[in-house]
């Protein structure tokens, strides 16, 4: 394939295509896995510590830290270990996958990783594009093949795959060449062109886009074979760069528990310090720091002061050590593992219409959704059903209604029209223009019903269909429509002007049999009107509106007649533009624009946007449970509003504020001034005069409204220097209303709308729920983001936290699955602090005893099971079951939600509350044994007990005491409860008999050697035991006696309080919209 | 193909876990059992005033009757304590003490009269006490070799490193090896009864069974060589520093000699607390009739071997009877009749609180 050599730029090296997604080797795994565990800090701290163990003469042995971290690098490595062994078989499956290759005309077999950019690769049906194609050859006649990007992206429906022209028809004597871009990520996204030389013609230029390239990873469907030129492999493959992982979000529980960490961490610091100073107090003393009874070693007597302090100081950190658990960080990761799983079983997710339940992408923010705060939703596929019905037309400011109480349309059964039950008619001409621009503007196929990208654009097809004109398919650049009197009408499809979010239209430009070229334009009302001929917006314009207040998604359609110098100016402007290599969407957008001016204006149409199941019961719900709604859609101000009414976000009683252009506009005004005075008064209205919070109940709701051009003047007028007023103002306002709708919001204003919120005072818990690629980026800005698995394909899925079938599913995940996530894994945090708080406490206290010689209380077997095993698992089997409330009860009074508000059970309070009852049962247990102690002969034949049976009978009463605790704050108790804290208790108790029962030949020293059974002879240990355990706990029952009730004991209170009318009864069979509105009238404006 | 699940996100060497799923749940209705919907059968118990109050009360009355009963049976033992130190001078062990000497080969002897106000019932149990003696210290602790005292022929031979410095003399090993086994306690105690008529009759004292049973046969076990003679299978070893005779004449008794000798076993097992008592010797009941120490005037006459002077301690002998729960210790009965007191006053407040507000808490805190 010889070409020209100054024309092309051939990079020195492309990679091949080896799909490398495993993060080690066999070699190398070792070593680079336990770098990267031990650059996690908390890794390292215990690494740190176990080296000082080692290095150190420390009172621990370096076993009983060295276990713990051991056995979490290793369970960390294996999982990474076989994750990655996974990701090896994958890759290798990939990598040797056998392709055929086109070279010197002949078929060669090859392995997949061997393929080099620019091979000619042939794929058959059903199989999976090796690498990133261009379509050169398609075995279809039309020069199309059709793919599936499920494993890419998800959608299973069929794209359809364009070959490059002319190249279709001789692969083997085909010499070109191919300019691309640079590799990037976006799937959808794609630039390049080619050359191709003929016979020492002048080379003939093809733009390339996302049409022409088959990507790596997606699969051939209903396409014999297809042949492609590799144009980037490997790791260049966008299926590979798209492996780059999202950034990790952080739970706010994650950050108290660093907070935490930290006061603990001083707490073990000033410890060992008290300790060490004491010690060489101590010292001091004559007689006390070697008495002839306890001489030191001649090394230790020759070692430097500062250096024994130092040493001295390091072995303290040791014995403390335990305060800062490592076991904290393995059981708050499987919480969270095993918790989600919890998520994706709840049947209550499952939707049997898609045959899906609820997807958890994350486990790491499970409790963060029973934080949150604000609610920022999508309004179409999210808040409504995105499966749109086609209601009413309008043609020339008239009303067409359809009238058939069935209104179900299926197949291809033609309907009577409406045209003829309506008394008013437009002209029949411009019915028919009218429903044959339904019938071509659009990206409809025609495949065992309608496939397309938008629902709306199926509705409208189907709408005219309705009315007699049915669109049978596009073959070969050729649609084909059935019209009224059943003829088969041919156009040929020009161009499509694609749709997007910013233009919101779309074009096509199609050349009828008569050769007429005609462009037909639908789109939003706001993109369109500027664009027709002024006189005729007026009449429709009132339908438009009429309907959009019924909360109908309004399109209108327009139509130009294009002359032949016109559509040839346009035609290479179009093909020039796709050329481009650099900034092509601005050069088409140019074009597009240029194009769709002065077009005639033909009607609208009014396509109905059910509401979600339960959409309006979950916003109240949500509302209830104090979380503020706010709505973020692209679509019209009048259908959001509409849409707001019907799920209740908006109430009858709510005074509407409103900031849009519409309410800018004000004769004799600057915008910016207008703007300015509204801030104001908004503000003025919803903070200052705003009573204060705690009389909140019977203030006035407020609903703000605010749509995209407004928003980009209150967060871009940077020119002015009361830019950070605007900002504030605006969000002071916002927060202050109950909900707030954001229309006409560019998807990327969307985010810029949640990182304004995330990042305002008190940085509350967002979360971001949407279902289309469009609410991809606020899901990613969002603290919790939700996807729905809509109709709009997977991106919001793929990169959610959690993906839920439904909306109404929500309220559960919200409401029930985090309320009880939280609350879980809060008390684990509360409780895992508390339990090592006063389990390293008396072994502090007794350094004040025994000369501060850092002899430890406990055995070192103790000191290591104790949070491995002995009180490990009732904590994990709580945080796992634990239903404080039972989940119906959560789910029935949406107030329980703001008791956990703010981070409730995690903030400086609780933590307080937690940390003096761990030094309260800390000093119960180590002063109880120490008065028993006084006289140390417990035994009935007069045997005294030693310092392993003083460590030993803390430890029972520690062990038996935070258990007990853990069991009086189960309010939910499960088989498995039971059975795990009963159990962990008879284990402790066995293990006791059993580590005390053998002269274990490995240990140096007998130190336990039945100091347990003999423990157990001393009725005085008996009943010190349960005496202290009481009195531990004491304080614990009076707690849960007088605080306020919960669990069913509320139930039966709340019930009546809802009874006594607190809670407005529900209907739960009011319309789906609420037609009368009197939104107008307290609107201010 | 590569299952697009994986997420390249554990790149700190964080355990992350991505949660379950990916495409495996697809198509797959949740199953509806129990356990995954979370409606596991689950006892729901409620702690409240209503079913706490009796608790409280119940608590209350047995706890209060038990302490009572801890308290007089603490009271009832008779206890008797004679400080022996002899760091004042009108004390009678002030010469031994002032003029000690580890280099004294013969050792120093002084009589303390005393007297019992009351006859001793029981079996009299005897105790030696120490004060600000730190057997609980780390270095001290450590300082043992059990497996030389469990008869490890190669632990006798070799001591453990634990052992330093009181590990070997001149490269020669130490049994018993160890700061404890070097610093036991070697006072004798001997106890006569001035009899009214002016004799003084030695009180028989008991030195077996004041040790741990598994102790003196399971966990010290003198070494056993190629001849049963404990002077030839510790041949080769020195005693400890500071000690007057060798571990295998600690006694004539061979059960009760070397290793497992009691009152080395006692001085093994290391107190708790800087000030303690261990076990000495058992002046057992003759018979029914008469009290095991009646009333009247003895001596204690002690061989004066132990400074403790150097580091300001304290010695002590104790003279105590037994009873079910050991010792003569208050604090058990004094703990039992508080939180006895505690609960049964708590009861009370809360039935108060619960009669005057209970309805009024009924009605309140519902929703805020």
């Amino acid at each position: 394939r010889p070409c020209p050599a100054d024309e092309v730029f051939i990079p020195p090296k492309f990679c091949d295509n080896r799909i490398v997604s495993s993060k080690y080797t066999v070699w190398n795994f070792l070593p680079k896995n336990l770098f990267e565990q031990f650059r996690r800090i908390a890794n390292f701290y215990f690494l740190i510590i176990f080296l000082v163990q080692v290095i150190v003469d420390t009172p621990t042995s370096p076993v009983t830290s060295g276990l713990p971290l051991f056995f979490v690098i290793t369970v960390t490595a294996i999982k990474q270990g076989y994750e990655d062994w996974l990701r090896h078989k994958a890759d290798n499956e990939v990598n040797k996958y056998r392709v055929t290759v086109l070279e010197d005309g002949r078929r060669i077999q090859k392995e997949s990783e061997k393929i080099k950019v620019g091979d000619v690769l042939e794929v058959e049906e059903d199989e999976t594009f090796p690498c990133d194609l261009i379509l050169l050859q398609s075995s279809r006649d039309d020069g199309t093949c059709f793919v599936t990007t499920a494993s890419l992206d998800g959608e299973s429906n069929h794209k359809t795959h364009y070959t490059v022209p002319d190249t279709e028809r001789d692969v083997e004597s085909l010499n070109a060449t191919i300019e691309c871009e640079q590799p990037q990520p976006d799937l959808y996204k794609f630039v390049g062109r080619m050359h191709i030389y003929k016979n020492n013609e002048e080379p003939s230029l093809r733009s390339l886009g996302p049409e022409n390239l088959l990507l790596k990873g997606a699969t051939l469907k209903n396409t014999q074979s297809i042949c492609g030129v590799a144009v980037y492999t490997g790791m260049e493959t966008k299926m590979a760069l798209n492996y780059q992982g999202k950034s990790q979000k952080r739970s706010v529980v994650e950050k108290s528990i660093n907070a935490f960490l930290l006061v603990y961490l001083c707490i073990l610091v000033s410890k060992a310090l008290v300790c060490t100073t004491l010690k060489y107090v101590w010292q001091s003393k004559p007689g006390q720091d070697e008495p002839w009874y306890n001489e030191k070693t001649l090394k230790e007597k020759e070692t430097n002061l500062y250096l024994n302090m130092f040493t001295d100081f390091l072995s303290f950190m040791v014995l403390f050590n335990f305060i800062i658990p490592v076991s904290m960080y393995v059981t708050v990761e499987m919480q969270k593992f095993l918790g989600s799983f919890f998520i994706s079983w709840d049947k209550d997710f499952f939707d049997s219409e898609i045959e899906e339940g609820a997807l958890v992408n994350t486990s790491d923010l499970n409790e963060e959704l029973g934080q949150v705060e604000y609610v920022f939703t999508d309004k179409t596929g999210t808040l409504t059903q995105n499966n749109m019905e086609f209601i009413e037309c309008c043609i020339d400011g008239h009303q067409y209604k359809y009238r058939d109480a069935s209104s179900e349309v299926d197949g291809f059964c033609v309907t009577d029209g409406p045209v003829n039950t309506v008394q008013q008619k437009a002209g029949r001409e411009r019915e028919e223009l009218f429903l044959r621009a339904l019938c071509l503007c659009h990206t409809v196929q025609v495949k065992e019903g309608f496939i397309a990208s938008s629902p709306d654009e199926i509705a409208l097809v189907q709408g005219a269909m309705r009315y007699g004109f049915t669109f049978l398919g596009l073959e070969s650049k050729t649609m084909k429509i059935l019209n009224r009197t059943n003829d088969v009408e041919m156009y040929e499809l020009l161009h499509v002007l694609n749709f997007d979010p910013v233009r919101r239209r779309m074009s096509v430009i199609v050349r009828s049999i008569s050769g007429e070229t005609l462009l037909f334009c639908k789109g939003a009302d706001s993109s369109i009107f500027p664009r027709v001929k002024q006189e005729e917006v007026e009449t429709i314009r009132m339908h438009v509106e009429r309907n959009a207040t019924d909360g109908y998604r309004t399109l209108c359609v327009a139509y130009k007649h294009l002359t032949a110098e016109e559509y040839d100016q346009v035609d290479s402007g179009l093909r020039e533009a796709r050329l481009a290599l650099q900034d092509r969407e601005e050069k088409l957008m140019a074009v597009y624009n240029q194009v769709e001016t002065g077009m005639n204006l033909i009607g609208a149409t009014a396509v109905e946007d059910r509401l979600q199941e339960e959409a309006a019961e979950t916003m109240e719900a949500l509302q209830g449970a104090g979380i503020k709604v706010w709505v973020l859609t692209g679509d019209k101000m009048e259908t959001a509003k509409s849409t707001c009414y019907a799920c209740r976000l908006f109430k009858r009683n709510t005074e509407l504020l409103e900031l849009t252009v519409r309410t800018l506009e004000s004769p004799g005004k600057r915008r910016e001034d207008r703007l300015h005075d509204l801030l104001l008064e908004y503000h003025k209205k919803t903070v200052q005069d705003a009573p204060p919070a705690k009389t909140r109940v019977a203030s006035q709701d407020y609903g703000f409204i605010v749509d995209g051009a407004t928003l980009s003047m209150v967060l871009n007028s940077s020119s002015e220097n009361n830019l950070h007023d605007y900002k504030d103002l605006f969000l002071q306002i916002c927060q202050n209303c109950t909900s707030v709708l954001c229309c006409r919001m560019a998807p990327l204003q969307k985010a810029q709308i949640v990182k304004m919120v995330k990042n305002s005072k008190g940085s509350p818990i967002t979360l971001s729920i949407g279902d289309g690629a469009n609410d991809v980026s606020m899901i990613l800005e969002a603290h919790v983001g939700i996807g729905i698995k809509g109709k709009e394909g997977r991106q919001a899925v793929r990169n959610s936290d959690y993906a839920i079938p439904k909306l109404k599913h929500l309220k559960k995940l919200l409401l029930g699955h985090g309320h009880l996530y939280y609350v879980r894994i809060a008390h684990l945090v509360q409780y895992f602090f508390y339990k090592n708080l006063c389990f390293i406490l008396p072994q502090f206290l007794y350094q004040f005893f025994c000369g501060c010689s850092q002899q430890p209380l406990y055995d070192a077997a103790y000191l290591t099971m104790y949070n491995i095993c002995f009180t490990s698992m009732p904590i994990l089997a709580y945080s796992l079951f634990e239903q404080h409330i039972s989940l119906e009860m959560l789910l029935e009074n949406a107030t329980l939600y703001r008791q956990i508000g703010k981070n409730a059970m995690l903030r400086w309070g609780p933590f307080l509350y937690w940390t003096l009852l761990g030094v309260f049962h800390g000093l119960v247990f180590f002063f109880g044994v120490w008065f028993l102690f006084s006289n140390p002969a417990l035994q009935d034949n007069g045997q005294a007990f030693g310092n392993w049976s003083y460590g030993t009978i803390v430890f029972t009463i520690l062990v038996f005491t935070v258990t007990l605790k853990l069991a009086l704050d189960t309010r939910h108790w499960t088989w498995i409860n039971h059975f795990v804290i009963w159990g962990s208790l008879a284990f402790y108790v066995f293990f006791s008999f059993f580590w005390g029962g053998v002269i274990w030949p490995f240990l140096r020293q007998q130190r336990l050697y039945f100091v347990f059974a003999n423990m157990l002879s001393s009725v005085s240990a008996w009943l010190v035991i349960i005496v202290l355990i009481l009195l531990s706990l004491l304080p614990e029952i009076l707690y849960v006696v007088l605080r306020k009730p919960r669990g069913p004991y509320a139930r039966q209170k709340l019930v009546q309080s809802s009874a006594g009318g607190i809670q407005s009864p529900r209907s739960s069979a009011r319309p789906l919209l609420m037609r009368t509105f009197s939104d107008e009238s307290n609107t201010v404006s | 193909m590569m299952a697009s699940s994986y997420s390249a996100k554990d790149e700190d060497g964080h355990i992350t876990v991505s949660g379950p799923g990916g495409g495996t749940l697809r198509n797959k209705k949740p199953e509806n059992t129990a356990f995954k919907q979370q409606r596991l059968p689950a006892w729901q118990p409620i702690l409240t005033a209503g079913t706490v109050l009796p608790a409280f009360f119940i608590i209350g009355l047995i706890f209060i009757p038990i302490g009572i009963g801890l308290y007089v049976t603490s009271n009832n033992i008779k206890e008797f304590e004679i400080d022996y130190t002899g760091d004042d001078a009108s004390s009678p062990c002030y010469n031994c003490a002032k003029n000690f000497s580890w280099n004294n080969t013969k050792s120093c002897t002084c009589t303390i009269p005393f007297q019992l106000d009351q006859p001793y019932e029981s079996n009299v149990f005897m105790y030696y006490g120490l004060s600000n003696f730190y057997q609980n210290h780390r270095r001290y602790v450590k300082s043992r070799d059990d497996s030389q005292l469990n008869g490890n022929i190669d632990s006798l031979k070799k001591p453990s490193k634990e052992c330093e410095p009181y590990a070997s003399i001149d490269n020669k090993p130490i049994a018993p090896c160890g700061a404890i086994a070097n610093s036991m306690f070697n006072d004798t105690l001997k106890l006569f009864y001035n009899d009214p008529n002016g004799t003084s009759v030695p009180i028989p004292l008991t030195s077996t069974g004041i040790a741990w049973w598994t102790d003196k046969h399971v966990k010290f076990r003198n070494p056993v060589g190629t001849n049963s003679n404990l002077t030839a299978v510790f041949q080769g070893t020195m005693k400890p520093v500071n000690w007057h005779r060798p571990v295998y004449e600690l006694d004539t008794d061979p059960e009760n000699n070397g290793f497992i000798n009691e009152d080395f076993i006692v001085w093994m097992r290391t107190a708790a607390l800087p000030t303690f008592r261990k076990l000495y010797r058992i002046i057992q009941k003759k018979n029914n009739m008469a009290p095991t120490l009646p009333r009247g005037n003895y001596t204690l006459v002690v061989d004066y071997n132990y400074p403790v002077r150097s580091f300001e301690g304290r010695k002590r002998m104790i003279l105590s009877t037994i009873s079910w729960m050991g010792g003569k210790n208050p604090f058990l009965g004094i703990a039992y009749i508080t939180v006895g007191s505690v609960c049964f006053f708590l009861g009370v407040v809360l039935l108060v609180i619960h009669h005057k507000y209970g309805n009024r808490n009924n009605s309140a805190n519902i929703s805020n």
